[in-house]
């Protein structure tokens, strides 16, 4: 299977060097479009990585398909603007509250909704999580119209003097523009990312959420409340879009179904990386990001999706254990 | 003898643990051949390498002449060699009736002759009074019979019995024992592992003796009871092997 | 002829009871207004596509998420041979329930030889549905992303399933439909395949050992299942007189169709029909309160999505509070009655 894989790998980058060396002129012509796709892959792959955490949590320890991940980075993506237009409050300070409201109504909804049928079958638990999105994206719809907002930050298109040398956002690389909100929601993605891999690889708490995972009994037996730990999972998967959502609000249009979007590309994050891996979801988010903006230069005039779709049911066909998933059965 | 079974130096490997190693033996034409051993020594696992649940690693499985140890189960159960399972797969959504008919339908393409059958499958094993229960409620001693019924039902030539007295009372294991009899007087072939020695003594023409996946002895219970390889085994084991 | 026969005294209760359900749902174009009426075709029409679900993932148990797929490809292939090679609509639904129940096969045999289940067998249909979604909207052939729109015939017009003078005439069309496809569902939980499937849905290692072969029971399953959801989906076209990628393999079209077996209970004869009726009664309810709500609410007039959060939160209870649908709701308290 490894060897398979690593064939596979080797022969889609044989194919890919020979495109671009034989199209050489393919490649002046379109170095700039393809440095903003490798950039702008990248850039949104980072917040891919860190929803579908979330996500991978909850599916890997919970074994729920949830649906609301999504309109529940809608409600962040909202408190994150309504903070940013009321108090003015910068959206990465407002990081401090949407990550802890995150987390209090992810328990909530854990304790409430789903514990009450965490023994029925899928159809029920997914079904739920949908009839949780469609209330809060329609109470979003309620509350502050279906009307797109965006803010603009002033500091994203300033110098930045750095002692050595100084920034002048956006930054050009290879023609190819990175904006400053993408670049912190990258790279704080991937810190809080590193964050959760301590706690569910270095705590009690995160041994407690892995026993959870992979043996509920034994977990119950050595006197681990499998429950709480349902709770808090949930929580803390509701957290990683609390903090996604603050991310993404500078550089996104904030509507009702702003977070509903990234909730399918995490599910194809998570079967990619491997259920329940946090590796997985970073590389998974990455070559996610990367897929969805090569698609437009390689099949043009298609969708983003289509590539990553393709990509989705080749592994689970292939390897549904996901790159970094153990092999079950 | 005919052999309407035979299993030839069966060998399966879990990693480094070989399950069933090198296990030959054949079954004869109406016979009953108890399998016994201890726990953990390769029984079920010699069950699932002739059923097709697990292809054997080495070693080959012949059934009515032909090579069947590459066939998926449903293929060797459409042949008539049938199963049931130790931990008793109950289809728990289903009635206990609905269960049985699954078993009826492989031989029959009508509902109603499916129906009748399974009924009268219900009734030889006691279970009429149930058939329109759910199968999730049943006692122990039930949902083995139902297993017993359902596999019965497809009218099999060969019928393999995992432990179907294992939990019951002496007074359900006894009706069991005049179930299994009784079938075999329908001119079916059984394989039958069994941990309660008084029954499987009584019931079996022969016995193999099965130890770390390797068959230690076979013959007629009397000569399996007094031979001291199988008795240094149990003994090395501590296990009874007096009656309970 | 005697098969049917049979078939009807091996199910009378069921033939009873559908010939009841037929006859009292035959009387709801009298004297209701061509909207209520239009509100009641859509019903059946969600109930159809139900019916197909539930075969594939009330009976044999394999969850699809993606059913949008079978609908879309039922009502693309009505509106393409109707407007490209004016192929009556009729034959343009069999034909559509033909190209559907071999996407399903094709894709079944694919994703149950690799051994798909649960959660991930329903990532994957979400998954072909959502491809279908993108291929047609950058397909030419079929409209792309502005979709097809069916010519008027005018008139009443059987050929072409379209009744602009008496549309309860379409009503009782897709009454048929949905009265025929019980029928068959009926057959098939009095026959060996449907045994199959339960068993398979139930354990497949003990239907194994019984002579059943999974993997054919399930493919089974999903031609059949894509055949009838793919009827539902020709005669939406027919009903709306248009379709699009959106409208036709949208994943909330996939939703739509699961949420009335569901409803009404997985896995029973009803459980579709009585979903569909339940919840458009539900929506027709929410959305009439909302567009004129009685004086003390009067704040909710008109406001947008309100509807919908009340449909979420009725959804929530009831999975919660009836996780195996109304129907099986009614056999437990009759259980607890009688215990
Ligand atoms: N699928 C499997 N994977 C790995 N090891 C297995 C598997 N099945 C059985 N084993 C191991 O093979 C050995 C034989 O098991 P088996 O179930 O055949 O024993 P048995 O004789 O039926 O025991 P018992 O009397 O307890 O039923 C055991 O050590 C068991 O743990
Ligand atoms: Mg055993």
């Amino acid at each position: 299977m490894r060897g398979r894989l690593r064939q596979a790998a080797w022969a889609v980058l044989a194919i890919l060097v020979a495109v671009i060396l034989t199209q050489s002129t393919w490649w002046d012509t379109n170095q700039t479009v393809f440095a903003q796709a490798l950039v702008s892959g990248l850039l949104i792959g980072g917040v891919y990585a860190l929803v579908a955490m979330g996500l991978s949590l909850v599916f890997g320890v919970l074994d729920i398909i949830n649906f609301a991940h999504g309109a529940l980075m809608t409600i962040a993506i909202y408190a994150s603007y309504l903070l940013f237009d009321n108090y003015g409050i910068d959206p990465y300070v407002s990081l401090l509250i949407t990550i802890p409201l995150l987390f209090v109504i992810g328990v909530g909804i854990q304790r409430f909704a789903i514990n009450p049928v965490m023994d029925a079958p899928i159809h029920n638990q997914l079904l739920l999580t949908l009839g949780i999105a469609i209330v809060i994206e329609n109470l979003a719809l309620v509350l502050f119209t279906g009307t797109p907002r965006s803010i603009e930050l002033a500091y994203a298109r300033n110098e930045f003097d750095l002692g050595l040398f100084t920034l002048d956002f956006p930054i050009k690389v290879f023609g190819a523009v990175v904006s400053l909100p993408k670049l912190i929601a990258f790279m704080v993605a991937l810190l809080l990312g590193g964050a959760i891999y301590v706690l569910i690889h270095r705590t009690q708490l995160g041994a407690a959420i892995r026993a959870a995972a992979q043996e509920p009994e034994g977990a119950e037996m050595v006197g681990i409340d499998v429950r709480r730990i349902y709770t808090i999972t949930f929580g803390i998967g509701a957290a990683c879009v609390g903090a996604a959502g603050a991310l993404v609000m500078p550089f996104l249009f904030v509507s009702p179904t702003a977070g509903a979007t990234f909730n399918i590309i995490a599910f194809i994050v998570v079967v990619l990386g491997g259920m329940g891996s946090i590796p997985g979801a970073v590389v998974g988010g990455l070559v996610i990001g990367l897929t969805q903006e090569m698609t437009q230069i390689f099949v043009p005039g298609s969708s983003k999706l289509l590539g990553v779709f393709v990509i989705f049911l080749a592994v689970l066909l292939f390897r549904p254990q996901g790159l970094f998933g153990k092999v079950q059965r | 003898m005919n052999p309407v079974l035979s299993v030839r130096d069966a060998t399966k490997r879990f990693g480094g643990l070989t399950a069933v190693n090198g296990v030959t033996l054949d079954l004869g034409e109406g016979e009953i051949l108890g399998i016994i051993g201890p726990n953990g020594a390769g029984k079920t696992t010699l069950f699932n390498i002739i059923s097709g649940a697990i292809p054997p690693d080495e070693g080959e499985v012949i059934y009515g002449g032909d090579r069947i140890d590459q066939l998926p189960p449903h293929r060797i159960a459409a042949r008539g060699l049938v199963r049931t399972f130790q931990v008793v797969k109950p289809f728990s959504g289903l009635t206990v009736l609905q269960n049985v008919m699954v078993g009826a339908f492989l031989r029959r393409s009508e509902h109603d002759e499916a129906e009748d059958h399974a009924r009268k499958m219900l009734e030889f094993t006691g279970l009429a009074a149930q058939s329109d229960r759910p199968a999730k409620g049943l006692t122990l001693a039930a949902r083995k019979r139902l297993e017993l019924a359902r596999a019965l039902a497809t009218d099999p030539t060969v019928l393999l019995l995992d432990e179907v007295l294992a939990g019951l009372t002496p007074t359900e294991g006894a009706e069991m024992v005049k179930v299994v009899q009784s079938i075999r007087d329908g001119g079916v072939s059984l394989l039958v592992i069994e941990h309660v020695m008084a029954a499987i003594m009584a019931l079996s023409d022969r016995i193999a003796v099965i130890h770390h996946g390797e068959l230690l002895a076979i013959g007629p219970p009397a000569q399996i009871a007094k031979d001291p390889g199988v008795v240094a085994a149990y003994l090395g084991e501590e296990f009874q092997i007096a009656p309970d | 002829m005697i098969r049917l026969r049979k078939l009807a005294q091996a199910s009378a209760r069921d033939m009873m009871v559908l010939a009841v359900v037929v006859a009292v749902l035959a009387l709801v174009p009298f004297g209701v207004s061509r909207f209520t009426l239009s509100v009641a075709i859509s019903a059946l029409i969600f109930a159809l596509a139900g019916i197909g679900w539930n075969v594939l993932s009330g009976f044999a148990g394999q969850f699809s998420f993606g059913h949008a797929a079978y609908f879309g490809l039922g009502a693309y292939t009505v509106a393409v041979t109707l407007t490209r090679y004016s192929i009556s609509p009729w034959l343009g639904l069999i034909l559509g329930g033909l190209v559907a129940a071999v996407f399903g096969l094709l894709t079944g045999w694919i994703s149950f030889r690799f051994g798909l289940k649960g959660a991930y067998f329903a990532l994957a249909t979400f998954a072909l549905a959502e491809m279908l979604r993108l291929t047609f909207n950058n397909f030419d052939f079929v409209g792309a992303g502005i979709g097809i729109t069916i010519p008027l015939a005018g008139g009443d017009d059987w050929a072409r399933i379209q009744f602009e003078d008496t549309p309860s005439l379409q009503y009782f069309v897709i009454l048929g439909l949905v009265a025929l496809s019980t029928i068959a569902v009926i057959a098939i939980t009095k026959s060996r395949i449907g045994s199959m499937m339960l068993a398979v849905r139930e354990d497949e290692d003990a239907a194994s050992a019984l002579g059943i072969n999974p993997l054919r029971a399930k493919l089974i399953a999903i031609a059949i299942s894509g055949f009838i959801t793919a009827l539902a989906g020709g005669f939406y076209t027919q009903f709306l007189l248009f379709i699009d990628p959106d409208l036709a393999f949208g994943p909330f079209v996939s939703v739509l169709i699961l949420l009335r077996p569901i409803i009404g209970g997985v896995g029973t004869i009803w459980g579709p029909v009585l979903g569909a009726g339940i919840l458009s009664v539900l929506g027709e309810v929410t959305r009439s309160l909302v567009r004129e709500p009685p004086s003390f609410l009067q704040v909710i007039e008109g406001v947008n999505g309100l509807d919908q959060v009340l449909f979420g939160l009725i959804l929530i209870v009831v999975i919660i509070r009836a996780p195996d649908g109304v129907i099986g709701w009614f056999h437990r308290r009759r259980q607890a009655d009688t215990a």
